[in-house]
């Protein structure tokens, strides 16, 4: 049985397999099996009971999601799926691997999605800069739609589908899944009050499914070869394989699928093949650039949402971020704050105005210029644009870095103030 | 009712609300920027942080934004909790950042929401040591500055001008704390309903810039409760003098009237109070003479003039200064001051206010329509403030689908993002495109023939008879569409009025309401707009035969020894020569008015009379409602109300007036109870016009005395020109503005409602004149005018909400927007006749010359004229022929906004 299902037909030394290669490697058996009778409901029941959870950063069920979306007589007719594919998250490109890789994978998860949730058209809401994999899905779109696999009365089933591939402008807030939603509509990229959810009001106030190109990828393996075999791939409590990704100062940076539960050790040593000579493990970033600090004594943890979770941190999107000992840890958090506070939509006060202030303090840090007081005014921050407090999740996001930065490597940010210049040497 | 715990209390609430606007509506003090009282809630700002715990035993509780939680029956908060304290705190720590520290030179400072907030809030101490962030400012007309700088980025501007107000060239654009607030280029706000930014910006971003010309503080400025005289509708207004001169106006809250918003034209129409033009001293004059004469002594001509006088009245007067002449005058005498035509239509519109099959609604009312259908009105430049209702009346589709999604009303952004484009339908079949098109269902640009054939089809529709005779497939679409709308609406209105200047079409109106009643049985909503505040006042004290060409018909003919003109420019309301032969049959014209007009170089008395803003007056507005409009401040020259040139006591009190319109005139009977009693306020004390810190009082005329001089003494009113009286935050009866401890801004308003968005506490909102009903009358025959259509073009008014209104086009603000006259005209006839956009054209027959305006939408072989200053529209006629003329005025059509103009510019 397969144990890779998001990545085994990728092979990045040739171009992703075309409808009938992929097809020839089993491809599109979740389609042939609506066709052959599966019923909405019995995709949306075994997509619930598969576990699945949301590999954009969240982790919310997916079935679960797509639960909330009104079914049946009386509720709205049209409704829309949306793959958030506007991976911007600092040190993430798992998505990016999939779709330059094997863009029929996602497509095939777009139409079971689609069929289970009763939308008849689908967006594809793709970072701008990924010209390689907007061709890659420009073309596979066109082939499923020469096949018949994409547009009207689908294999006879009666299920319409079209599939609209939009390139993002380019905002990092764009990956919130509202703030896209009103990106698509042509507005400002701002995020939405919710309730009400998507669920229920999304694109163009219809009911709406925003789901992240990993998770539909699951979708095909799932609906193909069933519960039992999605069960059999994890190591821990978590259903299913998930990409994880390594960036920083290792000998083999990339990115991998693992079953969920892989020991991070094996990720950062098998697969990264450890640290480079001469550098040391300092800390790492677990799941992008909006997850808490964690640190060696952690390695042995394992790549599991809820372990993560049980020390302070969150796995998020998987691909991990390694800070170094020769690399200025204030310097790093510092590279956030600037990201981060430059991708505020500028809607709610903490965060447009809140990150500025903290990024300023990083800069005046790095230069030697800082001063006791700028710690607590750091502090502050930390609780100040924290979740609840802020009106989407990106300065909350903004705080894990730097909360956790300002707890692990306090003496390197007080070493810059007391010498005046960075120990590191920037 | 709910009930909620704040600290401790128990608190009665509407859980239908969120637990901001409740905390606000029981007078508790908690901070907030971006929820506003009519626009609900985004939670931008995050400023109205408090603590909400789940039950008695939650001891820890997780903060909350105030305005995007429910107020749920047993929700248990806290304002004073230390963590909300601190969050609220830091917010403004945050704002500060990039808040430039110039309130001493900010025109907001003193009545500003931020400083307000920032006190509230309890931030004091600035951490923050790094460089702000600045921005370029732009131009934006002559209505309103721009100091970008001192943005703390609430959205309200961008939430009211466009979502709001529907304006499209006001915008968020960049992200981040780069977040600007402007337009994509520098440029005049096209959005008629401009002004309003300057109230709903908490800071000073968005400022009067004609306030700003001649400024002076809140706290300076002496001030009254208001009533805005540039249209029909009466919105409330606080004007504010300093100096003898008028410098501002804002809005003043009417729950039932104009709420919080005004249009641009009562905002800053009011310039023509301090014009240097103004006539100050009675003269006689004749042969090119002028000779000034003793206030007394004209006074005293006036009441001793010898045989027939004949008075001619105003709709821009009062209902004091209309009273006091055709008492001096006699009843049989006193003629009203507007054409025949439009004095038709008033008695018309009159009769259909009494029919008890129709209710003239008020604003807030036209704001609950679910269907609504106007006929032949331009609503946006004839009664700008009922446009501006228009346009939420088609939000009730969009709280309709969220009440069935359960998102609250407040929540804005999510009604509005749940809705998208579904609006509840609005239909307007207009002369020319309307402003208010782009949320319309329907329009149909046409002249009035077409419009009475298709709104008598509608009527025919709703009463069950064949409508489609003489209708093509199109148009039998059309009127079933909109007979369907109307009669499955919950609350439809049908908007008319004489601005078309077509009785059918008002009649039309009528059948159409009165179809919709048959079939409903319920009382039809059924605005019927007027163009003049005071339209339908004088329609009530003038005899129903009384026209201005009886009245000129009279003076010509010479059974007139002498004419007394109120407040009026005949050359406005008659034709030229008309008005020519009637002047010449009188002895003697005596015209009482603020400005000279053609009129008054004619006369051979002229008495100056006081402003709006300087003396107390009753109106009575579209609806029928008499509003009472305070004296602002004192008019130092020889300008008298004009009652006061009309009453035999020159020292007539208004108020004493006002009783006896009311006893001797039935139709307004009800009209003292606008009068506060003075004798119930405490101890006498009156109410002061000039605030509690109202500065330089002893020092302000030093320069020319250096003693201070006596406060002088309002014998008229309950008000005082003075410092001194009761407190409004003890007896707001008089309520002029709006100030409350801790809240110097307008949002102080909320300490004065019963609850948010309520009647103010003590307030009278005007008095409804017309609520003794008679039975409801028959359908209307209506035959639409078949006049031939090969000669020349049908003329159809058109109007401009700056430069329409006689007095405020006099406003130098106003006069910066306004356009010279032009004539509309379709792609077709301007080619047919070999005209171009811009260029100039003559009115065969007349000495007039236009410019050339294509409109895309206009009907072929009508003409939409719009008269500016210079044209007499009565001296056209019918239809005109047009012939191309080179000579282009001065203004030209530039910045001319409409929606459908086929060149940008020319």
């Amino acid at each position: 049985m397969v144990t890779n299902p998001l990545t085994k037909n990728i092979d990045m030394s040739r171009p992703p397999l075309d409808l009938n290669a992929y097809e020839a490697a089993s491809g599109y058996q979740s389609l042939h099996k609506i066709a052959a009778g599966l019923s909405s409901d019995d995709v949306l029941q075994q997509v619930k009971d598969s576990g699945l959870k949301g590999r954009g950063g969240a982790g919310f069920p997916t079935g679960l999601k797509w639960s909330f979306v009104p079914r049946g007589e009386g509720s709205p007719k049209q409704k829309y799926l949306v793959v958030n594919a506007d991976e911007m998250e600092p040190g993430t490109f798992k998505d990016r691997l999939l779709m330059e890789g094997d863009p029929h994978l996602l497509i095939e998860g777009m139409i079971v999605a689609a069929y289970a949730i009763g939308a008849s058209v689908a967006y594809i809401f793709l970072r701008g800069e990924y010209v390689v994999a907007e061709r890659a899905l420009r073309k596979a779109i066109a082939e499923a739609k020469e096949k018949g696999y994409l547009g009207r009365d689908i294999l006879g089933t009666g299920f319409d589908l079209e599939i609209i591939l939009h390139t993002s402008a380019g905002r990092y807030i764009c990956g919130e899944e509202t703030a896209l939603l009103n990106a698509l509509e042509g507005k400002r990229a701002n995020p939405r009050a919710k309730p009400p959810f998507p669920q229920v009001s999304g694109l163009w106030g219809k009911p709406t499914i925003v789901n992240n190109v990993e998770t539909l990828c699951n979708l095909p393996g799932i609906i193909g070869y069933g519960n039992e075999w999605y069960h059999s791939l994890t190591k821990g409590k978590d259903h299913g394989t998930k990409l994880f990704g390594v960036s920083g100062k290792v000998k083999n940076p990339g990115c991998w699928e693992l079953p969920l539960g892989t020991p991070i050790r094996e990720l950062l040593e098998v697969r990264a093949g450890g640290m480079q000579d001469g550098v040391q493990l300092r800390g790492f970033l677990p799941g992008g650039g909006s997850t808490d600090f964690m640190l060696p004594e952690h390695l042995d943890l394992n790549l599991d949402y809820e372990e993560i979770g049980s020390v302070g941190s969150r796995l998020a999107t998987g691909t991990m971020i390694i800070l170094d000992d020769k690399t200025c840890p204030v310097g790093m958090v510092g590279n956030l704050m600037t990201f981060f506070s430059h991708e505020s939509c500028g809607f709610c006060t903490p965060c447009r105005d809140g990150l500025p202030w903290v990024d300023q303090i990083f800069k005046d840090l790095e230069a030697g210029k800082g001063k006791e007081s700028d710690l607590q005014v750091l502090l502050d921050h930390v609780d100040y644009m924290g979740p609840g407090k802020t009106f989407c999740a990106l300065a909350p996001g903004a705080t894990a870095p730097l909360g956790s930065g300002l707890k692990y490597f306090e003496d390197d940010f007080r070493r810059h103030i007391s010498e005046g210049k960075c120990p590191y040497g920037n | 009712m709910a009930k909620i715990i704040v600290d401790g209390v128990e608190y009665e609430v509407d859980s239908d609300n969120n637990l901001l606007q409740e905390c606000l509506s029981h007078g508790l003090d908690l901070p907030y920027f971006c929820w506003h009282p009519c626009m609900g809630s985004v939670g931008a700002c995050r400023q109205c942080a408090v603590k909400q715990y789940k039950d008695a035993d939650d001891e820890k509780g997780m903060l909350v934004m105030s305005c995007m939680t429910p107020a749920t029956d047993g929700a248990i908060i806290s304002i004073k909790d230390q963590q909300a304290v601190q969050m609220r705190e830091r917010v403004i720590e945050s704002l500060m950042t990039n808040h430039p520290h110039d309130c001493p030179v900010c025109e907001e400072g003193g009545e500003c929401h931020l400083q307000d907030m920032t006190l509230m809030s309890g931030h004091n101490y600035r951490r923050y040591d790094k460089k702000k962030r600045t921005h370029r400012n732009q131009y934006l007309g002559p209505f309103i500055s721009h100091e970008m700088n001192r943005c703390i980025a609430c959205y309200r501007c961008v939430r009211y001008y466009d979502d709001y107000a529907g304006g499209t060239d006001l915008a968020a654009m960049a992200s981040h704390n780069h977040v600007y607030f402007g337009r994509h280029q520098e440029g005049t706000l096209e959005s008629e309903f401009s002004g309003n930014l300057v109230e709903v910006c908490p800071t000073g971003v968005f400022t009067d810039k004609v306030f700003s010309q001649r400024y002076s503080r809140k706290w300076d400025l002496q001030a009254a409760p208001s009533v805005c005289t540039g249209c029909a509708v009466g919105c409330n207004t606080t004007p504010g003098e300093r100096y003898g001169e008028l410098r501002r106006v804002v809005n003043r809250y009417n729950s039932e009237v104009n709420g919080y918003f005004l249009c641009d034209r009562g905002r800053f129409g009011f310039g023509y109070v301090n014009s240097a033009e103004r006539l100050k001293v009675p003269v006689r004059q004749g042969d090119g003479q002028q000779e000034e004469l003793d206030a007394n002594e004209a006074h005293q001509l006036v009441q001793r003039l010898d045989g027939k006088i004949i008075g001619i009245g105003s709709p821009r007067a009062s209902n004091e200064s209309n009273f006091a002449l055709r008492n001096l005058v006699g009843d049989d005498n006193f003629y009203a001051g507007v054409s025949a035509k439009q004095h038709a239509a008033n008695q018309l519109i009159l009769e259909l206010h009494r029919d008890a099959a129709f209710h003239v609604p008020s604003v807030r009312e036209i704001e609950s329509c679910d269907a609504v259908l106007v006929l032949g009105e331009d609503v946006t430049n004839v009664a700008p403030r009922i446009a501006l209702a228009l346009r939420q009346s088609v939000r009730n589709k969009a709280k309709e689908l969220a009440e069935s999604a359960n998102i609250p009303q407040w929540q804005d952004a999510a009604v509005r993002e749940l809705a998208q484009e579904d609006r509840s339908p609005l239909a307007i079949f207009s002369n020319y495109a309307s402003r208010l098109d782009d949320v319309a269902s329907d329009t149909v640009v046409a002249g009035n023939q077409k419009l009475v054939k298709l709104g008598s089809a509608i009527a025919a529709e709703l009463a069950g008879e064949s409508a489609s005779a003489g209708l093509d497939e199109a148009e039998r679409e059309l009127i079933g569409r909109v007979a369907q709308q109307l009669s499955s609406a919950r609350r439809p209105l049908i908007v008319a009025g004489s601005s078309a200047r077509s009785m059918e079409l008002i009649k039309v109106g009528a059948n159409i309401a009165r179809a919709l009643g048959k079939r409903s049985g319920n009382v039809i909503d059924f605005a019927l707009l007027l163009p003049e505040v005071n339209s339908l006042g004088l329609s009530l004290l003038v005899q129903k035969d009384k026209d201005l060409s009886a009245a000129l018909g009279v003076m010509e003919s010479g059974a007139a020894k002498h004419c007394i003109v109120l407040e009026n420019d005949l050359y406005r309301r008659a034709a030229t020569s008309e008005v020519d032969a009637a002047i010449a049959g009188v002895d003697s014209l005596i015209v009482i008015d603020q400005l000279a007009t053609p009129t008054s170089a004619k006369a051979d008395i002229v008495l100056p009379a006081t402003a709006f803003s300087e003396h107390e007056a009753t109106y009575v507005n579209y609806e029928g409602r008499a509003q009472l409009s305070y004296q602002v401040h004192r008019n130092h020259s020889a300008a008298r109300p004009a009652w006061r040139w009309l009453c035999e006591n020159p020292a007539q009190q208004v108020e004493e007036l006002v009783d006896r319109c009311a006893e001797s005139v039935s139709a307004f009977k009800g009209i003292a109870s606008l009068l506060p009693d003075l004798n119930s306020m405490i101890a006498g004390m009156r109410v002061p016009r000039q605030s509690h810190r109202y500065s330089g009082r002893t020092a302000m005329k030093a320069h020319v005395n250096v003693h201070e001089p006596k406060q002088a003494v309002d014998s008229d009113s309950v008000m005082s020109f003075s410092m001194e009286g009761i407190p409004a935050s003890k007896d707001a009866t008089v309520l002029g503005a709006s100030w409350a401890p801790g809240w110097n801004s307008n949002q102080s308003i909320s300490k004065f409602q019963d609850e948010i968005n309520g009647k103010l506490k003590q307030e009278h909102c005007g008095e409804l004149l017309l609520k003794d009903k008679q039975a409801s009358g028959d359908f209307f025959n209506v035959t639409a005018d078949q006049s031939d259509a090969n000669n020349g073009l049908e003329v159809l008014p058109a109007y401009q909400i700056f430069g329409s209104d006689e007095l405020s086009a006099h406003a130098p603000a106003i006069r910066e927007r306004m356009t010279d006259a032009y004539l509309s005209l379709s792609p077709q006839d301007a080619e047919q006749l070999g005209l171009k956009h811009g260029q100039g054209a003559g009115i065969a027959g007349t000495d007039y010359v236009a410019i050339v305006c294509i409109r895309e939408k206009i009907q072929p072989g009508t003409v939409a004229v719009y008269c500016g200053t210079e044209i007499n529209p009565h001296d056209l006629p019918e239809r005109i022929v047009l012939n191309a003329n080179a000579d282009i005025a001065e203004r030209g059509i530039r910045g001319l906004i409409v929606s459908d103009l086929l060149e940008e510019s020319y």
